[in-house]
């Protein structure tokens, strides 16, 4: 035996290596599913239609953490001091600049860019367990910073700022639609979803995305190869910080209101915790992800009051037993299905 | 000057309970490669069963060792039920599995137990230590288990055929298993170490910050932060780890102005990273050789 020990570390964080095709839906159940995310909100209470919005802002926040841990193989808990930063940007520019809600959002995505950047720059000399810390560390501090009185004439302190809710725009009305404010702004959240969807999309597929999954196969290999880890590592985290950041201020303008302690680590774990049911590494789980995130508390509260969290853990672990890869397994499992059913 | 040594006197005592946690960390990173983030709800657990034990009148040292044994057997069962079967899955999925017995453990605590704040002995008292304002006699006997703590995992690690079984499977499983090591239960075995002395620390840290179903919160994250400083491989680190992040967090505290207990945590975690950035491997980790 040498005196150097060895340990040989088998693709850290990520599962197999996931084949570039896989990471998308196919053309066929992508429009299925568009057309039932376009139909729903005309059947339903405005509530739900909240709460739907809720749940595809949070599916974009998770899908920018896939192309974090998903593609690039970084792992992060500090993904809610982006969000916290995208909706402290856009509440700020709405309400003390006057800027229109669609204006900020840019603004919101371009400033959590350079942020998650330059946070990608020292996360370069961690990886795994230090890097989860390192991430960790912000978002517990993201709260705090917040609340410095430093910035309490922007911020708003620990009370946190209301924003106004925009309405619809005024061409609909004179066209003779009626369209509320919670549907209008369901389908602008739609809207942006789907641009982000396909910019994610793409992104995987250019060299940039193929540059991330090399690093995140192995690094070593990938270095090797002549990509440039340190720019593509960074870079993904830029990336993944900026769409955060949209889905942040989209956050901020759909709850109409931002305080330090809605963006605590807890939102970070649920952001996780909706990567993992939907599958690592597989953009559409983004969105059974967020569904699981913004429906499954409220059936476990329902279930039980007092034993919410426990019911919570149980569905969590149920979930993970039946399909420890998430929706991706399920909907590889229907794939499969459907190729034999055909063939028979 | 009085002001400093005053302050790095506080720093240790606070830094034994992070050093006391760190090493429940250090235990079970030893023995899965990961960090539990369930650990210090598993350790609050332990501390209401010996609450329980005291309240229905068991001396305290009866209600310690059952608690241990009840701890180890605890750790043993969760890993056979809960994380053998998932042994196969992605690690993301196993921190998910960490998350959900985060989740559970939290919340029957409180439906048995509810959020009430609840005192718990300690077997030291809690008078001044030698005179000092500034340590108890409570702080003092803590800082004195970890480092018991601390000389029985090293030499359990360093001189025992199970210790070095346990090293094996935890760094090599491959090679353990071709050795004729059982690698799946030195992981239970783990688990159930881990949980005996998450539960000791639990026991310590109680009387400092009362009983409660949130009582780890803050106490884990320091856990792992003084784990993580000191090298996650190194129960030594660990413990080196725990006083440092403590002194770390007092004397930012006192002298940095502006800083109340409210960025107390964002800056220790901050000064950590820094240290990372320096040495990825905390202070008295070992570098890891990756083979491509």
């Amino acid at each position: 035996m040498s005196t150097v020990q060895e340990v040989v570390t088998e693709a850290p964080v990520i599962e197999d290596a996931i084949p570039k095709k896989a990471m998308a839906l196919g053309p066929v159940a992508s429009l299925v599913i568009l057309a039932l995310l376009i139909a729903t909100p005309l059947f339903v209470k405005n509530f739900i239609i909240f709460q739907m919005t809720m749940w595809l802002i949070y599916a974009i926040a998770v899908l920018a953490l896939n192309i974090l841990t998903g593609a690039s193989g970084q792992f992060s808990l500090g993904q809610s001091a982006f969000y916290a930063l995208g909706a402290y940007t856009s509440a700020i520019l709405m309400e003390h600049g006057d800027i229109n809600y669609v204006l900020t959002l840019p603004v919101a995505g371009l400033i959590c860019f350079i942020a998650g950047f330059l946070f990608g720059l020292p996360a370069l000399r961690l990886s795994g367990i230090y890097l989860a810390l390192a991430t960790f560390a912000l978002a517990t501090a993201m709260p705090q910073l917040l609340k410095l009185g430093v910035f309490e004439h922007w911020t708003g302190g620990v009370q946190g700022l209301v924003v106004t809710k925009p309405d619809a725009p005024a061409i609909l009305a004179s066209l003779g639609l009626k369209v509320s404010q919670d549907m209008w702004l369901y389908y602008f959240t739609l809207a942006v979803s789907i641009l982000i969807y396909i910019f994610s999309v793409n992104l995987l597929r250019s060299r940039s995305g193929r540059a991330m999954m090399a690093i995140r196969d192995n690094e070593i290999a990938a270095s090797a190869m002549g990509v440039d880890v340190s720019l593509y590592k960074t870079l993904a985290f830029g990336v993944s910080a900026g769409i955060t950041g949209v889905a942040g201020g989209l956050g901020a303008i759909a709850v109409q209101f931002v305080a330090p302690d809605g963006y605590t680590i807890q939102l970070a774990v649920a952001l996780f915790l909706g990567m993992v049911v939907g599958g690592v590494g597989w953009l559409p789980g983004s969105l059974a992800g967020a569904a699981f995130i913004v429906f499954v508390p409220n059936i476990a509260e329902s279930v039980s009051k007092g034993l919410s969290g426990a019911v919570f853990g149980v569905i969590l672990i149920l979930i993970i037993f039946l399909v420890p890869h998430g929706a991706r397994q399920i909907a590889y499992g229907a794939q499969g299905l459907i190729g034999k059913l055909r063939r028979n | 000057m009085e002001l400093f040594t005053n302050q790095v006197l506080a720093g240790i005592a606070t830094g034994a309970i992070y050093a006391c946690m760190a090493l429940a960390v250090v235990m079970i990173y030893q023995a899965i490669d990961h960090l539990n983030f369930a650990q210090g709800e598993m350790a609050m657990f332990s501390t209401f069963v010996a609450w329980q034990l005291m309240q229905w009148g068991l001396p305290y040292w009866v209600a310690f060792v059952l608690t241990l044994i009840f701890s180890f057997i605890g750790g043993i069962v969760i890993e056979r039920l809960l994380f053998k079967p998932l042994a196969k899955a992605p690690v993301l999925t196993h921190v998910a599995g960490f998350i959900a017995l985060f989740a559970i453990i939290n919340s029957v605590a409180g439906l048995l137990w509810d959020f009430t704040i609840k005192q718990f002995p300690s077997p030291f008292g809690s008078s001044p230590f030698l005179g000092s304002q500034l340590i108890s006699t409570h702080q003092a006997g803590m800082i004195f288990v970890t480092l018991i703590l601390l000389v029985l995992l090293f030499a359990f690690f360093r001189y025992t055929r199970v210790g070095l079984a346990m090293r094996a499977a935890a760094s090599m499983p491959e090679s353990a298993r071709l050795v004729g090591i059982n690698t799946g239960w030195m992981i239970a075995l783990g688990w159930g170490m881990a949980a005996a002395i998450g539960s000791i620390a639990g026991m310590l840290i109680a009387p400092v910050v009362f009983l409660e179903p949130n009582m780890m919160g803050g106490v884990l994250i320091y856990g792992f932060a003084a784990a993580v400083v000191g090298g996650l491989s190194s129960p030594l680190g660990a413990v080196v780890g725990g006083f440092l992040v403590g002194i770390f967090e007092n004397l930012v505290g006192t002298y940095i102005p502006g800083v109340g207990n409210e960025l107390k945590l964002p800056i220790a975690l901050a000064l950590i990273i820094t240290v990372l950035v320096v040495k990825p491997n905390g202070l008295f980790g070992r570098a890891i050789v990756k083979r491509v």
